[in-house]
């Protein structure tokens, strides 16, 4: 407990995980009270004049359509942080699945598991992205898996690793002698030991896993119009950026603070993680 | 064995598993290319059976693996289901504009990060520090799309300092910028942190108390040492050359690789798709075994182990 606290105060006492903290937190306040915040409907036409800059009235704008821009981008965080979310727990829990059983079983499994992964390594991530993709078909769900499928290979590496380390404790040498299953050691006792080092990585990831989603759904392959998906916004509000700048602006900004945020949240439970572990050490 | 044989001889196996996964899904994707080839076009069965066998898609999917195989170590692809020309020829004529932008990027990532790691690395925990790496974690936290659109904006359309459309040097700039912020941003936070640890050990402190100047502290004695894990990040990050291209080459109608691949994507186009992701998984091989072998002339250390086993 005394440990947990120290962590807690170090991230707490950091500006930049406190601002990052802070943003994130409007962030998921406005997605869920979406409804209550938006002062228009984000998907009716002519709430207002078409491509009237940024006032009192439309904040932020409004879009070709008449709609208004800043209730599109409360609406839009629904969007953006639930489908980077859900991508990354997609592919961490395939990666730290398979992670956690070629790293604890061992021998020839661990040599082809291993290998699959190097191969999977083989193909850059987006261009992994691009050809699942390619094979299912354009949509904003199929980004989602798409991008999640390609982060595994990444998850699973570091996962097994870290198994393989908890593997050689005493403790689980001593749920073999009592006889534990195999599934039962894998997912009750080295599973909860390497937690913190995935509740790391996948913040790490989560930031790029916005991104990329939003760059599939920017190319026209994951959200489709009227989906008031950032990456999909940037994208209609492209063609109008010399005459009505404020349709690509706003949404870029809110996806960068946003990644910023997550970012920074994930430096600092990575320096955190650091932390316990020289605490365990004994070294602070 | 040579430590370069023995490289060599894992990229094969991988190489060839490699296409043998994009082979495999992308002849497993629903619908018939048929119909794509004719493009809607109501068309007899007999007409039908005749592209049918141009394809080759008559022939049972092994035989055409192996000869997809075959052709494949000769340097044939296969031809375009759209444009009916050889998917190879369509690569070469727009090789050169990628290749222009991944190298503008890539000066650009590795100048501004390498300078920022140095510019922080060098007075930890000081103002330009904080400065610097806030600057580093905008770079990896802007989306790329964005702040193409955003030059594009701020110094093509409203200031005029830049055209945004035309061929040369000046209109890389800002492509270049937009592919290598996320390279600079990361290549700077890993310098500053290897550089940090490298300026506190013992032989810093001992060449310090020599009296050597500073600056040659830095460029000399720890630079060398502190470029391991910048050098790797590199490696694992050419993939964003490729993100880089579709998305800046999108974003600044630029022609090229990443827009051939993203209409090939679009349009169903098996046999480009395929071969783009065959020629791009083999350039990012190609490039990570380059820096696999950069280790050695970095550090002499790592050249004597991979003599001696």
């Amino acid at each position: 407990m005394k440990n947990f606290s120290i962590i807690l105060k170090r991230f707490l006492l950091n500006k930049g995980s406190a601002f990052g903290g802070i943003f994130l937190l409007i962030i998921i306040i406005g997605a869920i009270f979406a409804p209550l915040i938006a002062p228009y409907n984000w998907n009716e036409v002519d709430t207002g004049p078409r491509l009237a800059p940024p006032s009192w009235d439309f904040l932020f704008g409004t879009d070709i359509h008449g709609r208004d821009v800043f209730s599109r981008i409360v609406y839009g965080a629904r969007y953006s942080l639930s489908v980077g979310v859900i991508s990354v727990l997609f592919g961490i829990v395939a990666g730290s699945i398979f992670g956690i059983t070629i790293a604890y079983i061992g021998g020839r499994v661990d040599i082809i598991g291993s290998r699959v992964i190097d191969v999977m390594f083989g193909f850059p991530s987006f261009l992994l992205s691009l050809l699942v993709v390619a094979i299912i078909g354009v949509g904003l769900w199929n980004v989602v898996f798409a991008v999640g499928l390609a982060s595994i290979p990444h998850f699973a590496r570091i996962i097994r690793s870290a198994a393989l380390q908890v593997k050689e404790q005493p403790y689980i040498e001593a749920c073999v002698n009592m006889g534990f299953g195999k599934i039962r050691i894998m997912f009750n006792h080295i599973l909860p030991n390497i937690f913190p080092i995935i509740i790391v990585i996948a913040t790490m990831d989560l930031g790029g896993a916005i991104i990329s989603i939003a760059s599939l759904s920017f190319l026209g392959l994951g959200a489709q119009p009227p989906e008031p998906e950032w990456g999909a916004m940037l994208s209609s509000g492209r063609e109008y950026m010399r005459y009505a700048p404020w349709t690509m602006i706003y949404p870029g900004l809110f996806l960068f603070l946003t990644v910023m945020s997550v970012n920074l949240l994930g430096d600092r439970l990575s320096i955190a993680l650091d932390a316990r572990q020289s605490v365990d050490k004994g070294k602070v | 064995m040579n430590f370069f044989i023995k490289k060599l001889l894992i990229v094969i196996p991988t190489l060839y598993i490699a296409w043998t996964v994009v082979f495999v899904t992308l002849n497993i994707i629903p619908g018939d290319p048929v119909n794509l080839m004719l493009g809607g076009r109501p068309a007899s069965d007999e007409v039908r059976e005749n592209v049918r066998k141009n394809l080759g898609l008559d022939k049972p999917v092994f035989e055409r693996y192996t000869s997809f195989l075959i052709n494949a170590t000769k340097g044939d692809l296969g031809k375009s289901y759209l444009t009916r020309q050889p998917v190879t020829t369509m690569i070469k004529e727009n090789m050169m504009p990628t290749i222009e932008l991944s190298i503008g990027g890539l000066i650009f990532g590795v100048f501004f990060g390498v300078f920022f790691g140095i510019f922080a690395g060098t007075k930890p925990n000081s103002m330009r520090d904080t400065f610097s790496m806030i600057i580093a974690l905008c770079g990896i936290s802007l989306p790329s799309f964005w702040i193409g659109m955003m030059l594009i904006y701020i110094f093509g359309t409203t200031l005029g300092w830049v055209p945004i459309v035309g061929e040369g040097f000046v209109s890389l700039i800002l492509p270049s910028i937009t592919v290598g912020l996320f390279f600079a941003g990361g290549m700077a936070r890993l310098t500053r942190s290897s550089l940090v640890d490298v300026l506190n050990q013992d032989y810093i402190r001992t060449a310090r108390s020599k009296g050597i100047s500073k600056y040659r502290i830095v460029l000399r004695h720890s630079l060398r040492n502190a470029m391991i894990p910048p050098v790797t990040l590199l490696g694992i990050q050419f993939g964003l050359l490729i993100t880089g291209a579709v998305i800046t080459e999108e974003v600044f109608a630029r022609p090229g690789l990443g827009q051939l691949l993203l209409q090939a994507i679009l349009a169903k186009d098996i046999p480009l798709v395929q071969a783009l992701v065959v020629y791009m998984t083999a350039v990012y091989i190609f490039l990570n075994l380059i820096v696999d072998f950069t280790y050695g002339i970095i550090d002499p250390r790592i050249r004597l182990e991979r003599n001696r086993g």
